[in-house]
């Protein structure tokens, strides 16, 4: 903290007195004024509120102010929004949409039998064909998904987690079917297990074999498919499973720690891998704390790739992120009040200087969202971008006294969980004790308790409620797509040379008991027409399946 | 001595959102009831076996995927035909107002959405089961 001139120490004095005077006739609001992360928030912010550390300037470590010297003044961020249900053909022309519409980058939602790799006729699968995302069975439905999408013209991000290099190879594949080359190929695949197990639930494998195959991405992608970001660490469902702010940023990071680890465990370089590293994090209520949040984000993972790991690439340093705003901050009360806490958490990702953005839509607590909602979600963004001016100057809330020492003391308290875990052992060590997830279900449990008691007031569901709410126009995924969804896939199976097939999850099945990157052997089964299904199968039993403690 | 309402809090389907679940296990135990939750990935048949052999008086249904109307009313189907018809099944998740209607034909006798209070649920199930007990007196 800055120490105090006389002069200011007077005028600090006078203005103490006078708000105590104004106290004793009319109280505040409240007693305690605090963030979701229970960081108590003081009357005002001024000089002497100041951390120590400056905020210094964008694009110049630790980046607390942005990773780009000229942010948004260069380029504004990519307007990404996720989407995907029912058939790939279905799928296919709401991205066409989507693009149309002037959206900049493509976010692949995959249906729940995909992502925890059940082909669509497994029992399994039962009821959840094309439900909350597209259902991808083999190659063939990945095509579908993308025609006359040149994959070298997008950016795609696909949020696949188990199955991550199943899904990245057959992307790579339909890249080879247009004639694109792997090394032009640019997107993400969120492929962080970890949080699967700490918050979201679309795990396989247990967490040893599941490292393995994220760093056979890492290795893979440094050498063939250099622009793709091979991992994007999430904070997003950690935040919607209940954490706080706080938890959210810790618990990421720590998840990163425990990546970076595992590669140079692996026998990889830290600078071959870590500029590759993406990151994904939750736009939530509290506006002024979940931009704090980002730019402490950055400072502590700067800080870790350098001090800890030693990392001398610029681009090791700089975390690059992602925002969606807060699913679970959307009421299924009055819908339309969710446009305005969508451009609120908007506009705390923007200020915080993110790379992507996804602007949920306003029926999300009821549906997918329909055509007309997604619309209206993605103008948020582009109201934002070009209409309110915030992307003129980079970091526009630096140097505030409030964001400054938000944005220190969330840092200060995110370090302590991040030591809390090394203690434990890592990341990893800890998700197997269970410790995120108690942690962030005890911060569930008291959310639940401050709506239920009032404390907290969300318009229109604890407060300000009307009687008769009718229910808006819904998107409905036709139940006829998972009947049409087995049949293509029993075609395909009837097609397809059996003995090709046999051959290569025989032979990615004795590389996974192996060392083996297991890179090429998922592509050439890929390439063969072998389901997502069949290739988790085939390591499911090397690998086995992990049990949720 | 009444022995405390027995609830099954189960996840139905592949869907991985178990916040619902998890504080409304937490609130109704809470309300002095005993909660049993089964985790993730729970097929109906797994569903209705637990529920028959850990003797629930209350199945407690979540799912936010939108495989509602193909899961829950097998669940109440297999509770049937194991002889467990008169276990109270609800429900709870991201369910819209005319899936609602096609649950209840199907004997899930409540869906409680989004925002709803826990107190609501809990207080439901109290009168449910006074109301079961009566009739069947």
């Amino acid at each position: 903290m800055k120490k105090k001139t006389s002069e200011e120490e007077e005028l600090f004095k006078n203005w103490k007195e006078k708000t105590e005077r104004l106290l004793q006739k009319r109280p505040e609001r409240k007693n305690r004024f605090q963030t979701l992360s229970n960081i108590e928030v003081n009357r005002v912010y001024t000089e002497a509120d100041q951390p120590g550390e400056s905020p210094g300037f964008p694009g110049v470590f630790p980046y607390a102010r942005g990773i780009h010297p000229t942010m948004y003044r260069s380029r504004l961020w990519t307007m990404r929004q996720y989407a995907g249900f029912g058939s790939a053909r279905e799928t296919n022309r709401r991205f066409r949409y989507l693009l149309e519409q002037g959206q900049t980058g493509l976010s692949v939602a995959f249906d729940l039998p995909t992502q925890i790799g059940y082909d669509s006729d497994d029992p399994m699968a039962s009821g959840e064909v094309g439900k909350v995302g597209v259902a991808i069975d083999s190659l063939k439905d990945m095509e579908k998904l993308f025609e006359g999408i040149p994959l070298d013209q997008v950016s795609t991000s696909m949020t696949i987690n188990a199955p991550a290099s199943v899904l990245l190879a057959m992307y790579i594949a339909v890249g080879e079917k247009q004639g694109v080359s792997s090394r032009e190929l640019r997107g993400t695949i969120q492929n962080d297990i970890l949080k699967e197990y700490i918050a979201r639930g679309t795990y396989i494998f247990p967490p040893k074999p599941s490292m393995r195959l994220i760093t056979d991405v890492f290795k893979y992608c440094a050498e063939s498919v250099p622009k793709w970001n091979t991992i994007s660490i999430s904070g997003y469902h950690i935040r919607e499973a209940g954490s706080t702010a706080v938890q959210e940023v810790a618990f990421t990071l720590s998840d990163g720690i425990a990546y970076v680890e595992a590669a140079i465990q692996a026998g990889l370089e830290v600078d071959q891998f870590a500029p590759r590293l993406s990151f994904f994090f939750n736009a939530h209520n509290n506006f002024f704390e979940e931009i704090a949040k980002f730019r402490a984000a950055r400072r502590i993972w700067a800080k870790i790739m350098k001090e800890r790991f030693h990392a001398s690439n610029e681009r090791s340093l700089q975390l690059r992120f992602h925002t969606q705003t807060g699913g679970s901050t959307l009421t299924a009360q009055q819908p339309d009040n969710n446009i305005v806490r969508v451009t609120l958490q908007a506009l705390a990702a923007v200020l915080g200087g993110t790379q992507s953005l996804h602007t949920n839509s306003r029926d999300e607590a009821l549906a997918l969202p329909t055509e007309e909602s997604a619309r209206i979600a993605l103008r948020t963004q582009q109201i934002i971008a070009y209409e309110s001016g915030v992307a003129d100057t980079v970091d526009p809330l630096g140097g505030s006294y409030y964001i400054e020492a938000l944005t220190d003391q969330i840092e200060q308290e995110v370090w302590r969980y991040i030591e809390k875990i090394d203690e434990m052992g890592g990341a990893v060590s800890a998700v197997e004790q269970g410790y995120m997830q108690q942690e962030i279900h005890r911060a569930a449990l008291e959310t639940q308790r401050r709506i239920e008691s009032g404390e907290e007031i969300v318009v229109g569901m604890n407060r300000y409620q009307i009687e008769q709410e009718t229910e808006p126009q819904l998107l409905r995924v036709d139940p006829s797509v998972e009947k049409q969804q087995l049949a293509q896939l029993s075609e395909l199976k009837a097609n397809r040379d059996l003995l090709e097939v046999e051959e290569k999850l025989n032979s990615l099945k004795k590389a996974a008991e192996g060392t083996d990157n297991l890179m090429p052997y998922i592509l050439d089964a890929v390439r063969a027409y072998c389901t997502v299904g069949e290739i988790c199968h085939a390591l499911r039993e090397v690998f086995g399946e992990y049990r949720a403690v | 001595m009444k022995r405390p309402i027995r609830v099954l809090i189960a996840k139905p389907g592949l869907d991985g959102h178990d916040r619902g679940a998890l504080v409304i296990a937490q609130a109704l135990r809470d309300e002095g009831m005993e909660v049993i939750y089964t985790g993730l990935r729970q097929t109906p048949a797994q569903i209705a076996a637990a529920a028959v052999q850990e003797d629930v008086d209350v199945v407690g249904l979540s799912c936010l995927s939108g495989a509602h109307n193909e899961l829950f009313p097998e669940v109440v189907r297999l509770l049937k035909e194991q002889g467990a018809g008169d276990i109270l099944v609800i429900a709870g998740g991201v369910i819209p107002k005319e899936d609602i209607a096609y649950l209840k034909k199907h004997d899930i006798a409540e869906v409680f959405t989004p925002g709803t209070p826990t107190k609501v649920t809990a207080e439901f199930i109290r009168q449910a089961i006074v109301q079961k007990v009566k009739s069947s007196i």
